[in-house]
């Protein structure tokens, strides 16, 4: 059975303020789509929104995956689920190793019906399935005894996001702006380590500016987010367009859009200002 | 291993209630002296109130001491620890060198490996060996926990029921732990006291827990512990507190360490209703060094008040202390930390440090670190931090699958490792994590 993320006519608020506008997306197992768009476009928030961030709420529209209704359900849900998100901005968890992280992510997610307090995976299995996954990846073993997240530099943050999607093995995985902050070796070595993690094996939603994530991932499909909306759907040529030549041909075929788009972004600007 | 049966009467905290506890003991007329000068004490003195500085955030409403008397003698019913339902946390993986089982004060159990009490290592009962080992004990009771210094600390040292001694001579090095197990049955009061003393170059292990029969119990507690650290020698000392939700804690807690001696000493807070701690590190000869390690973990309506001094009295000495706390409910923790530095003490080395994680809205935590330094070259820091659960790792977490009490559990978890990696003894750690992960409850 090949599996189907849906999501129709989303709209989504935080705090009142309009950020998502009729979002359409669908997504089978197996695919590559690229998310693209200029800033404040309101790609992350779809992402988060998709992963079951509780600080936006969904005013209309839904997301589901394989005919399930996942808006119901919160983050660890989706997980659960088979919905993971990278993140651009990991958080760190201070005390807490990698390896139990992961071992206890893991556990709950290839076991969604398991309670809290019930055992977790055997340590050995798992130890050894996560030192496999870390020599693919080529990530020192000494990273699963550091504390999540904590005092990593951005490059490793971004493998130790790719390491956990690799456990994790997700039905529909989003990667938000997995190449941001890293210089060109890093980013090509993001792009194929997520290509050696059987990308095949899941479907792939890559939130981008650039095209490198894309060189060992070339999407079957590029979508255009502007104003909260998706404006355009095309292929890898139109990913490789975007990079090459920016967003105004996209911003003066779309002026609604744009208009929106610039809304939403100056009100940024003035919350920055304020805060 | 000796079991001692005597006829229980329960004394009331007044005069005639302490003359017949008095009688009733066969002790040394030195201590029975020490007994009644400290009584007088507390006849004499108030009752601390809000004015004084250490008291200031203390609340003993509802705390009535004429609901508490003194056992004379083991109470009938329950004579073990496991009869009465009080487990034993820090036991788990750890084979002791000897053991003490007391129930609300009194010795129930008591074992010493033989080939350490041939080397002259003292352990057990202190108010057995007050006899036994009359010298040792007289000269170091009370000589560094004053019990002038409040009403509490006089009532306690002058109706000191039971407790423990642990002498290591000279020299001798004890590889094992010794290991206090300390229960308390609902309503019950226990006071004992603890005299630990480590001779010239000797090491020890000592792990003390109290707990009560079951969460809610109520019950009074008078603690003292005095920890003499002579030159050259090295002791680790753990004290675990979980007494049940309804008991009132007093205690006053002392060491000093000596010239080229270190104490690393691990207090770990869970229970009582109120508590009361004074805790003082005094380090009085060159190179001494001190690391104190606390955990207080609370909830309900659970307040804990620590006040804690790093007393610099010598030159060359280094002295660190990390209290983490979290809290629960409408729980409070009430911190004032100093570090004294002598005129003398210079190249003291001090740090302090106190962070608090809050998991309510109406919990409380009060910090006040200080210091007081009379020597001019030395280093000192301190810093202490306060803060909520963040809610955005609360969801990176369940973005892993974790459930949102999963998340906090390991958040907690993981506040307190930075500690937990400080505790070398391995067994401490996991009965730690183990006590902690237990209480932790969802948080909204």
């Amino acid at each position: 059975m090949t599996h189907v993320l849906k999501i129709e006519n989303l709209h989504v608020s935080v705090n009142g303020k309009s950020i998502l506008r009729g979002v359409n997306l669908t997504m089978n197992h197996g695919e590559t789509h690229a998310l693209m768009g200029p800033n404040g476009s309101g790609k992350s928030t779809l992402g988060l929104v998709i992963a079951g961030h509780p600080g936006y709420e969904v005013t209309e529209g839904s997301i589901t995956l394989d005919d399930q209704d996942i808006l119901d359900l919160e983050a660890d849900g989706r997980a659960r689920a088979g919905i993971f998100m990278a993140f651009q901005r990991p958080i760190s968890v201070p005390g807490v190793k990698m390896a139990d992280f992961l071992r206890h992510a893991t556990t709950n997610v290839r076991r969604p019906d398991r309670k809290e307090g019930e055992e977790l995976i055997a340590m050995r299995e798992f130890r050894k399935e996560l030192k496999q996954k870390m020599e693919q990846l080529r990530m020192d073993p000494e990273f699963a005894r550091r504390y999540v997240n904590d005092g990593f530099s951005g490059g490793e943050m971004k493998r130790a996001e790719i390491l956990q999607l690799a456990m994790l093995q997700p039905k529909f995985a989003i990667l938000d702006e997995t190449d941001s902050g890293l210089d060109a070796d890093a980013v090509r070595l993001a792009s194929s380590s997520i290509a050696e993690i059987g990308r095949e094996k899941m479907g792939l939603l890559i939130i981008t500016h650039h095209d490198k994530l894309l060189e060992h991932n070339p999407p079957e499909f590029t979508h255009v987010m502007l104003g909260g909306r998706i404006v355009e759907t095309g292929g890898v040529d139109l990913a490789q367009e975007l990079h090459s030549q920016g967003y105004d041909r996209i911003r003066q075929a779309h002026p609604d859009a744009e208009r929106a788009n610039q809304e939403m972004t100056s009100d940024d600007q003035a919350e920055l200002a304020v805060g | 291993m000796t079991t001692s049966h005597v006829e229980s009467e329960i004394c009331q905290f007044d005069a005639s209630g302490f003359e017949h506890f008095v009688e009733g003991s066969q002790e040394p007329d030195w201590l029975t002296q020490h007994r009644r000068q400290a009584w007088r004490t507390f006849e004499s003195t108030a009752w601390p109130d809000r004015k004084q500085e250490d008291w200031a955030r203390s609340d003993l409403r509802g705390f009535k001491l004429d609901h508490y008397g003194l056992p004379t003698g083991l109470p009938s019913g329950p004579d073990s620890l496991s009869d009465a339902n009080i487990p034993c946390w820090l036991a788990d993986g750890v084979q002791p060198a000897g053991y003490v089982h007391t129930l609300n004060g009194c010795v129930v159990k008591e074992e010493l490996d033989t080939k350490l009490a041939s080397q002259g290592v003292l352990f057990g009962d202190l108010r057995r060996l007050a006899s036994e080992a009359s010298d040792v004990i007289q000269a170091h009771l009370h000589s560094i926990v004053q019990p002038d210094q409040n009403r509490f600390a006089a009532l306690q040292a002058a109706t000191w029921n039971a407790g423990q001694l642990l002498f290591v001579p000279r020299g001798v090095r004890v590889e094992q732990p010794l290991y206090v197990a300390a229960g308390l049955t609902h309503e019950a009061c226990d006071t004992a006291h603890t005299l630990i003393v480590l001779e010239e170059g000797a090491e020890a292990t000592f792990l003390y827990e109290g707990n009560s029969e079951s969460a809610g119990a109520k019950g009074l507690h008078l603690g003292g512990v005095e920890i003499v650290v002579k030159p050259g020698a090295h002791l680790r000392y753990v004290n675990l507190q979980d007494w049940g939700r309804g008991v009132w804690n007093f205690a006053h807690h002392r060491a000093t360490v000596d010239r080229d001696a270190s104490l690393q000493w691990t207090v770990a807070a869970l229970g009582s209703r109120f508590s009361q701690v004074g805790q003082q590190v005094s380090l009085v000869g060159e190179g001494a060094h001190s690391q104190v390690n606390g955990v207080l973990f609370t909830q309900g309506k659970q307040h804990l008040v620590y006040n804690t001094l790093q007393h610099h009295e010598a030159p060359h000495c280094r002295s660190d202390f990390l209290y983490k706390a979290a809290l629960q409910d409408k729980s409070r923790t009430v911190w004032r930390g100093m570090i004294g530095v002598d005129p003398e003490a210079q190249k003291t080395d001090g740090y302090q440090r106190n962070d608090n994680l809050l998991l309510s809205d109406q919990a409380r935590a009060d910090s006040i670190p200080g210091l007081e330094i009379l020597a001019d070259d030395v280093r000192c820091t301190h810093g202490s931090t306060s803060g909520k659960v963040d809610e955005e790792l609360i969801f990176y977490a369940q973005s892993r699958g974790f459930t949102r009490k999963e998340a906090v559990r390991m958040i907690v978890t993981g506040f307190f490792q930075q500690i937990f990696d400080r505790i070398t003894i391995e067994s401490v750690r996991e009965a730690l994590g183990l006590s902690i992960a237990r209480q932790v409850r969802e948080y909204s």
